[in-house]
This record gives C-alpha cells, sequence and structure tokens, in this order.
C-alpha cells in the first residue's frame, strides 16, 4: 500500500474546476516534477500554490496546488490536490501526465478506504466504506467494459490471442523439450509480432481520435439564415437537456462561448452570442465569416425551415457545406410542410417550439460520429486515463522485449516480459484467467506420456 | 500410545513423511499394503524433467530422500534445456524401476524411529476433531500424536480395459476399499479421479534398425547437492524414438468404441489429465496430426520391459496388440503388461490447509496423489512437507509453508489447497510466476536453510552449504573489485569480445553476453564449477532477477496480511456472494492467498481489509 496513487476526485462533468487528487510516499515528488512552480517541493504543509502543470516542456493547465503533508491528511499520508480548469480532456490530461510520471490510478474507493485503514476514519464508517467500493466498482466495471470502443476491444484481443500463442509455444517449448515435432519460436517471429503490436496499439489509439472528439467536446456552429429558429433551438436544447452552461475563458478556444451537453455529448458552441441575440448570424457577420466558422468547425448544424420553400441562401449554404459534418435540422415540423427536402443530407426533423424530437439531433450526431459504439458515461473518461496508462506500460515492455532480444537473452527469459504485456492487454479488456494458458498449451500441442 | 506418526502408504509421498519424521526423531509407522512395493513406480520410469527436476533439487535441499535415492539408480541422465536459460532448465532421469525401491527400502529400514508394517487402513480413529490413530482391515487399532495418508491411487481403485472394470490396485495389488466411505463419513468430499499407463513390451522383440537412439548427457549430472555421480556416463541405457503409423491411426478410429473411455464403459466419472492424454485422444483430438511421437524407455536393468512413453490406453488386449504392432520396429514386438487406465477416489484438496493438514480434523495430514496431484516428485514433496509438519505439530511447532517465490513445492502446495482441482494437477513452469527465482541451480540457496532449521541437514551438509555460499559471495566481490583494462585489449579479443578503451571490472564484463565466467578464470581464486555457474547466473541475469523480486516482493506484502481463522465471512453483509461462498471454502489465512482463489477479485479483497480492521484491528 505504499504506492501513490492518483484519480480525479470531484464529479466528472462540466464543472467550474476539477479536483486531482494525490495520495502516497511519493505525491509531492511527483506533483514537483510536473509542476512549473519550483517553490512547491520545500513550501510548507497545508498552502496553495499557483503555477501550470507541465508535460515536455508545454503547459497543459493552468492549476492551484495544495500540499498537505503527512499526517493531517483525508488518508493520512502526503496528499497533494491540484485544482484544474473543469474541461474534462484537460483534467484526464493532468491525471494522464500523473499516471506517467509514476502514480497509479486509485481503485474505487481507494482513498477512503487508505483513510480508514490509516486510522483517519472512525470504525463505525466501515460498512460506508465498504459500500462506497462496492458502488464505484459496479461503475468501474461497467466502464471498463465500455471504455475501449468495441473495435478498439476486438483489436486488442487479436493481439492478446497472438500472444497466447505465442506464449503457449514458448511454455510447451520449456515442458516438453523433447517433442521434436513441435516448432521452436524463433527470435524473428517475437520481433515481428512485436512491430505488428507496436503497430497496431498505435492504430488503437489513432482511431480513439472520435473518443478524443467525444471528450474534449465537438465544436459546433450553428447556421441558418434569419428566422428559421435557431435561437429557440438553442434555448431548447439547454433547457431540455437541463445541461450546465459554462463561459470558458482565458483558453486557446476563443471561439468557444459555450459548452452544452446534448445527451452526454458534449458540444463546444462556437459564436452562440450572435445566434442568442440577434438571431441573424448570416446578416450580422455576413454569409462569408459564417461559412470561415464552419470550416474550421467539427461539426455544423444548418436549420431550415419546414413551412417555407428552400431560398436561394438556404441553397448556397447547402452548396458551401459540401464535404463538411453537418445536420441538417428541418425545424418547425409541427406546421404545414413546404420545403422541398428530398436532397437534403443528414435530415432530422424538429420542433423546437414545442419540443419535438429534440432527441433525434443527438442520434444523428452519434450516428455522423461513429459515435453509438462509445459509450458516454462519465466514468469513460477515468477508463480512458487508465487505459492509456495501461497502454503506455505496454509500450515499456515492447521496449524490454526488444532490449532482450538484442543482447541475445534466450527465450524464456524473453518471455517474462512478454507475459507481462499479455497481462497488460487482458487488464484493459477485462480479461484474466490464470489457467488460460495451460488450456491454450494443451489444446494446441498433442503432448505427455 | 502405539506411535507417534502413523504414514498410511508407502509411495513416494509415503516414504518422503515417514523419512522425514522418523529422522526428526518421532516415533514413526509406516502402514502399506505390501511391503515389496514401497516406493513402486507404476508408470513411467523416470524422475525429473521440466519443473518436476527442480522441485527433486529441492526435496533435497530440505533434507529428503528422492534425489539420493534417484542418483543411486540412474540408467540415464540429462539436463532439459540446457540450450535455454537458467530458469527452465532441469534434470531429467530414467531411473531403474528394481534398484530405486529396493534403495528406497534401504534406507527406511536402516532409519531409526521407523517400523514398517503390512496392512490395509479401512478407518481413523478420531477423537472430538483430533485424529489419534487408524483403524486396520483387520480390526487392529493403533494409536497415535498424528495420521498422514499417502493412498496414491489405491482407494476405491478400478482398472479399467475396454468394457471391463474391475477393483484393483496397479499391478493388481489389493485396493483400499473402506477408507475413502470412512473419509466420506467424517465429513470429506471425494473426488473421482482417472489415469492412465501404457503397455510394456519385451526389449529382446524391438528392431531397433527403425527407432532414433535418445543417449543421455556425456557430463556427469545428480539431482542430489550432496552426492558425488556414482554412475558411468559411458554405460547409460539409451531410450528410442519411434512415431505412430497411418495404420495406428486407423486401428484406434475403427476400434474407438471399444475404448473404456469412449464408450467402452458408460459408468465413468473419474477426471483424467490433460497433460497426459491416451492415445485415443490424442488421435481423436489432434486428428489433422499424422503422427505421434513415442518414447521407448527402459524400465530396469534386471528385467526386459520397455516403456511406451505416449501410447497409454484403455482399448481392449486384442486391439491393444493390433495397435501396438503396427508401430515400427515393434512389428513383432511381445507385449508383457497391457496399458490400462485407473480411477481412484481423491480428497478436494481446498479442504487442506497450507501446512497439509486437513481443516476438518486436526493432527490428520495428507499428501501426494490423494490430493489431487500426479507425478512422483509433485507427490514426495508433499510427503516431505505432511511429514516435517506433522512432526512440527508435535513438537509444539509452527508448521513450514514454503512461499511461490520460494520453491515449486510452494507453488504447487498453494495452488491445490487455493484454487482446487479440476483434473489431476502436475506442475508446469507456467504456473510459477516467479521462475527465475525457483531455479534448479539455487535449490540450496532457496531451501537449505529451512532443511537445517527442521533438523532434516545435519552439521557435516549444512556447512558444506554454507561454504558454498561463502563462496559465491567472495567470488562476487572479487569480480566487482578487479578490473581489466585496454591493456588486456588482446586478451579480450581472445575471447570473442570487443576492446575497451578504460578500465572495466570483471563484474561488468561478465554481463556482456558473449563473456563467459570460464574465460575470466585467469583473473580469479579458485573456485568450484557450480559456485561460478551461480556468481555469473546473478550477474549475467541481475536486471530480470531483480524485476522478479520486486514482483515478489509485492506480492509478499499481501501475503503478510494474515486472516485470523476465526473470521466469520457471514458477518460480512457487503461482500458478494460468490467471493462469501469461495472464502468460507477455502479458508485462505492471508490476503495474498485470498487473491489467488477464483472467484474473489481486488475489490472483494479491499472489503475483506476494511471488515479485518474494524473487527480485527488487523
Amino acid at each position: 500500500m505504499n504506492d501513490t496513487i492518483a484519480a480525479i476526485a470531484t464529479a466528472q462533468g462540466v464543472g467550474a474546476i476539477s479536483i486531482i487528487r494525490v495520495s502516497g510516499e511519493e505525491a509531492i515528488n511527483i506533483v514537483s516534477n510536473v509542476f512549473s512552480n519550483k517553490n512547491f517541493k520545500d513550501a510548507d504543509s497545508h498552502t496553495i500554490h499557483y503555477g501550470f502543470i507541465m508535460e515536455n516542456g508545454e503547459k497543459i493547465d493552468e492549476v492551484l496546488v495544495s500540499k498537505m503533508c503527512a499526517p493531517k491528511t483525508f488518508t493520512r499520508e502526503d496528499v497533494v490536490e491540484i485544482n484544474t480548469h473543469g474541461g474534462i480532456s484537460t483534467t484526464n490530461k493532468v491525471l494522464e501526465v500523473l499516471l506517467s510520471n509514476g502514480c497509479r490510478l486509485a481503485e474505487p474507493g481507494e482513498f477512503s478506504k487508505r483513510a480508514f485503514l490509516n486510522g483517519r476514519i472512525d470504525l463505525t464508517e466501515a460498512e460506508g466504506i465498504i459500500d462506497l467500493i462496492n458502488a464505484k466498482t459496479e461503475k468501474a466495471h461497467k466502464m471498463a467494459i465500455n471504455q475501449v470502443g468495441g473495435k478498439a476491444s476486438l483489436l486488442i484481443k487479436d493481439l492478446r490471442n497472438d500472444l497466447s500463442q505465442i506464449l503457449a509455444n514458448i511454455e510447451v517449448n520449456l515442458n516438453y523439450p523433447e517433442y521434436d515435432d513441435i516448432e521452436d519460436i524463433t527470435v524473428s517471429k517475437i520481433k515481428d509480432s512485436m512491430k505488428n503490436l507496436d503497430l497496431k496499439i498505435n492504430k488503437i489509439i489513432s482511431e480513439s481520435k472520435n473518443g478524443e472528439l467525444l471528450k474534449s467536446g465537438i465544436n459546433t456552429v450553428i447556421l441558418g439564415r434569419p428566422n428559421v429558429g435557431k435561437s429557440s433551438l438553442l434555448n431548447n436544447l439547454i433547457g431540455e437537456e437541463k445541461a450546465i452552461v459554462t463561459e470558458i475563458q482565458g483558453t486557446t478556444r476563443d471561439s468557444v462561448e459555450a459548452t452544452l451537453i446534448v445527451d452526454n455529448i458534449i458540444l463546444n458552441l462556437i459564436d452562440t452570442a450572435g445566434v442568442r441575440k440577434t438571431d441573424d448570424i448570416v446578416e450580422s457577420i455576413g454569409v462569408e465569416k459564417s461559412l470561415k466558422l464552419a470550416e474550421s468547425a467539427d461539426l455544423v448544424l444548418l436549420v431550415l425551415d419546414y413551412n417555407q420553400k428552400l431560398t436561394d441562401d438556404d441553397k448556397q449554404l447547402i452548396e458551401s457545406l459540401k464535404g463538411k459534418n453537418y445536420i441538417t435540422i428541418i425545424n418547425k415540423c409541427d406546421l404545414e410542410k413546404k420545403i422541398d427536402d428530398e436532397l437534403l443530407l443528414n435530415k432530422v426533423y424538429v420542433s423546437a417550439a414545442e419540443s419535438i424530437n429534440m432527441e433525434g439531433i443527438a442520434l444523428k450526431i452519434k450516428e455522423l460520429f461513429n459515435l453509438e459504439k462509445l459509450e458516454t458515461d462519465d466514468m469513460n473518461y477515468l477508463g480512458g486515463a487508465r487505459s492509456l496508462s495501461i497502454l503506455n506500460q505496454v509500450g515499456d515492455s515492447v521496449k524490454e522485449v526488444n532490449k532482450g532480444i538484442e543482447l541475445g537473452f534466450s527465450l524464456d527469459m524473453i518471455e517474462i516480459d512478454l507475459k507481462k504485456i499479455w497481462s497488460l492487454l487482458g487488464e484493459i479488456i477485462g480479461e484474466s484467467y490464470e489457467e488460460e494458458l495451460i488450456d491454450e498449451l494443451f489444446s494446441r500441442f498433442c503432448v505427455g506420456k | 500410545m502405539d506411535y507417534e506418526i502413523i504414514v498410511v502408504g508407502g509411495g513416494h509421498a509415503g516414504c518422503e513423511a515417514a523419512l522425514a519424521s522418523a529422522r526428526k526423531g518421532h516415533k514413526t509407522l509406516l502402514v502399506t499394503g505390501n511391503i515389496s512395493n514401497i516406493a513402486d513406480m507404476p508408470c513411467n520410469p523416470s524422475i525429473g524433467g521440466s519443473a518436476k527436476g527442480i522441485v527433486v533439487r529441492e526435496i533435497d535441499a530440505l533434507g529428503g530422500e528422492m534425489g539420493r535415492n534417484a542418483d543411486k539408480s540412474l540408467l540415464q541422465i540429462k539436463m532439459l534445456n540446457s540450450g535455454k536459460g537458467p530458469a527452465v532448465r532441469a534434470l531429467r532421469a530414467q531411473a531403474d524401476k528394481i534398484t530405486y525401491p529396493k534403495e528406497m527400502l534401504k534406507t527406511l529400514e536402516s532409519t531409526s524411529n521407523l517400523e514398517i508394517l503390512e496392512g490395509l487402513v479401512k478407518d481413523l480413529i478420531v477423537d472430538s476433531g483430533k485424529c489419534s490413530g487408524v483403524i486396520l482391515e483387520d480390526g487392529r487399532e493403533i494409536s497415535s500424536l498424528a495420521v498422514i495418508l499417502t493412498t496414491g491411487t489405491y482407494m476405491k481403485a478400478d482398472i479399467l480395459v475396454g468394457d471391463t472394470r474391475r477393483r484393483e490396485g496397479p499391478h493388481g495389488e489389493k485396493p483400499s476399499n473402506y477408507l475413502s466411505d470412512s473419509l466420506a463419513k467424517l465429513g470429506f468430499e471425494i473426488k473421482r479421479l482417472k489415469t492412465g499407463t501404457p503397455q510394456r513390451i519385451d526389449k529382446n522383440s524391438i528392431d531397433y534398425s527403425k527407432t532414433r537412439i535418445e543417449k543421455g548427457d556425456s557430463i556427469y549430472h545428480t539431482f542430489s547437492f550432496d552426492m558425488d555421480p556414482i554412475y558411468d556416463v559411458d554405460e547409460q541405457i539409451p531410450c528410442h524414438l519411434i512415431y505412430t503409423t497411418p495404420l495406428t491411426h486407423k486401428i484406434i478410429n475403427d476400434n474407438l468404441n471399444k475404448s473404456s473411455m469412449y464408450g467402452g464403459l458408460d459408468d465413468i466419472t473419474g477426471v483424467g489429465p490433460r497433460y497426459c492424454p491416451s492415445i485415443e485422444d490424442k488421435v481423436v483430438r489432434f486428428a489433422d496430426k499424422e503422427k505421434h511421437q513415442l518414447f521407448l524407455e527402459p524400465e530396469s536393468l534386471y528385467y526386459d520391459d520397455i516403456y511406451i512413453q505416449g501410447f497409454s490406453t484403455s482399448m481392449p488386449y486384442d486391439v491393444q496388440e493390433q495397435m501396438v504392432h503396427s508401430l515400427p520396429g515393434l512389428e513383432n514386438a511381445k507385449i508383457l503388461k497391457y496399458a490400462y487406465a485407473i480411477e481412484y477416489d481423491s480428497i478436494y484438496p481446498t479442504q487442506l490447509k497450507q501446512s497439509l493438514e486437513t481443516k476438518l480434523i486436526e493432527n490428520l495430514y495428507t499428501a501426494g496423489q490423494i490430493n489431487g496431484s500426479s507425478g512422483y516428485e509433485e507427490a514426495a514433496c508433499q510427503g516431505l512437507i505432511a511429514g516435517i509438519n506433522a512432526a512440527l505439530k508435535i513438537e509444539g511447532k509452527e508448521p513450514l509453508i514454503l512461499k511461490r517465490d520460494e520453491a515449486y513445492t510452494g507453488v504447487l502446495i498453494d495452488d491445490l489447497v487455493t484454487k482446487g482441482i479440476r483434473d489431476p494437477y502436475r506442475l508446469l513452469t507456467s504456473r510459477a510466476e516467479y521462475r527465475l527465482l525457483l531455479r534448479h541451480d539455487n535449490a540450496d540457496l532457496r531451501l537449505r536453510e529451512y532443511g537445517y532449521n527442521v533438523g532434516l541437514i545435519d552439521e557435516q551438509r549444512y556447512n558444506k552449504f554454507l561454504l558454498k555460499k561463502e563462496n559465491i559471495e567472495s567470488l562476487i566481490k572479487e569480480l566487482k573489485s578487479k578490473k581489466v583494462t585496454p591493456n588486456d585489449n588482446e586478451f579480450l579479443l581472445s575471447i570473442g569480445t570487443t576492446e575497451i578503451k578504460d578500465g572495466v571490472t570483471l563484474f561488468n564484463l561478465l554481463k556482456r553476453p558473449e563473456v563467459k565466467i570460464e574465460s575470466l578464470r585467469v583473473y580469479l581464486n579458485e573456485y568450484s564449477d557450480e559456485v561460478l555457474e551461480q556468481a555469473n547466473i546473478m550477474i549475467k541475469y541481475e536486471g530480470y532477477i531483480a524485476k522478479a523480486m520486486k514482483e515478489a516482493e509485492k506480492m509478499r506484502e499481501l501475503e503478510d496480511k494474515k486472516i485470523p481463522l476465526d473470521i466469520n465471512y457471514d458477518a460480512m453483509h457487503n461482500l458478494a456472494s460468490e467471493a462469501k461462498q469461495k472464502l468460507k471454502e477455502v479458508r485462505p489465512t492471508s490476503l495474498g492467498q485470498a487473491l489467488r482463489i477464483s472467484g474473489v477479485n481486488p475489490a472483494d479483497v479491499s472489503i475483506l481489509m476494511i471488515y479485518l480492521k474494524r473487527d480485527y484491528h488487523g
């Protein structure tokens, strides 16, 4: 229990700030290593410090860091709390930095568990902590299942199966050396497998870009000529979903004016002021500027009027959106149909004023970004950091394998690191079964007296 | 009180248990069905093998007999995986099936405090939960302070051949008909297991020209750390390799329904070992494999039987004749003994403590196949531990429990009592998490201290061990202090490595994969080969060893968190029900052991930790 743990301590979502808690012997050292404020390390206990969390010389976030030395802390260990800006992606990034600098992601309820085991929490509260562990474990379990998209999980499963075969082959060579009709695993086969592993893992990371989009939010522009109902659409989205709207200031995303969660999808709305104030975006800033905004956005919500024929302005907007990610929201669908909509793409019929089919918009977004398979539960983000830190460990072990091969160590030594990779991959997809390799061995090789 | 300790069974587990108990000074009785079957090898004529060979070394390090006895009865010996890393090397020997038991009986008979009695045990004397003796089938009662059961495959043994089932033990011996019922009555869960053995053929009826010869190593080996070789490397008896033919496969497929296991008998409940498939299994399950490898292994210098390793079957005799004669070189072979399968009773091993004492009945210990293991070596190491622990119990001392990072013996026992079994348990290198720590070469460094402390290693053997340890230390010191300089470059090139620019210690030089410690002997004081080898491994594999030790240390933390025996899992309302049930069944003694139970996950262990703190201030 001497290792140092870290986790996001605040409820996940879009809050004003998030807190990452770090606890353990190395808490202060690890944070010092990634914190720009060099006074922190030797500062007094129970003090707060301003600075940036850094990675490779880059600023990750502007933070306030509390330093609390044992024993007067929540866990009775050294505790550091980092107040980050609320954005989920930023908070996760900070957590990832901590994990790659020596922290271990806390198990469900582990801070409370430590507090209890170190005598900080009264014995009568034991049951409460057990409930907490149970509840969080259930949630974490759900997360473990969902954290890797279906495709990535299949890919990891494949990689792990490849390794199982290699491992079973090595094991059978070691345990039944007298069988000369069983092929010996060669170094070059392992090298190939490691190359493949490296490649696929990088692919998994890049392919989860859509997942990343999901975490950091989709930069979205609402477009439409006057009086099609852009502002009522926005107000309805906010009202219906009871989402928290946060003004994000001082970040690099200057143009993002509001963040909105619709059915767990985060939409970073760009230039909503125009939409809300005037409902007149085309006139007030001109087609040219709105198209320029749309150009840099991940998603455009094009609003049209069900009750009117397409105008030249409409047609011009549609034409300019060719090749962009956009959804055609045909508003006022409770009125008489006058629009000729046959040639329109990604259509959703809604009535913002009457709250008809607003959920259709989120469905369409998921479809468009292929997000159906990515679970959007809050816990996911934690899971993401966990998977990432495991993938990093896999990378380290791949290096160890290659190093071992280069130094000419025998396969049974190399296998130690191969086995580590195998069990790490199992951890990501939640698969571990002790007799698995032995089963594999005896099902694939015909050995025995 | 007739005896202090009674051992029931004279197989490999029973012999070790009885010797350990008697050597520790306790008046011991070994009860066996047939004295001439003591230390019998009813299956393959070999000792050791991958992982198993390391167990034999462990037995020797602790003061057991198997290694020394095997060294006295070698027909052939070789080091397996000698071309691979140090963690997976292991000795495998062909042992003479006449000499091995004879030598073991000699040792038993010359050991003071030890008596041998022929008889079959039908029941235990149990008084208020404590075992205090045995009742023989003839009604005699013999009292003792502790009893160790090592019944092997004899409890309700059934020999299966084709469509026949008959109640008898190996070689037609009398089985133990009543003991497993008595155990069941006492509350033990009985599990039926199955194993098998191939035909023996007359060595004079084989055409060796159609076989490939397999010889022993040309360098000397011993299992024991204290024995000098007593065999001649040039006089080793070879084995021979052959393969099954398409005809063999056809005969098997055509007669499949006659095999006991494939429909010949419909009342088979025993579970057979995965690693020891019958030839029927091999042909059916690996249908696309054209041929299977078989070894012809000599059984003894004193009779003509050759064991066909890989050919075990439960086909009827007439089919066995056809099968054997379809093999190359065996066209005219004379079958001396037919193959058979055997079913027997065992007790489900989660009913044991890690000391091998049963949880149900105090002072009752079990070891070997009765615990669901298979193999002579697996049995012997359990027998040794059971013998040591029964004796320690009488002496009022704590049991000897070897940890998973200390010995394969520890891995084996922990697996049995923690995870239970599906089929007979065989040791494999893959069962050990830290096999780099559990090497053939360092068994004495790992375990001899324990052997000495429990009183099975005498001063002379212990001092020899201490001297070796000292020598290793001084050699490493020497390697660290002595340097080669660029002046030695010519020498470095001559031993196949590259030149240096600055001085390098011999220690660091040895880290180069191409540098062998023998090449550096010119710089060093005189050391024995095994001391040089030990230092070489410790230095060459330092990185990997350090990694394994770090992992092992992490495990030890949880291992050191003890769970009190009287813990009440029913009072832990929030523990998942599957975990609760498993914990109640296994009753782990530490959080580490709890975590290894299948069905108990880390969150359950976290919760257990909280309860321990609250209710037991643990």
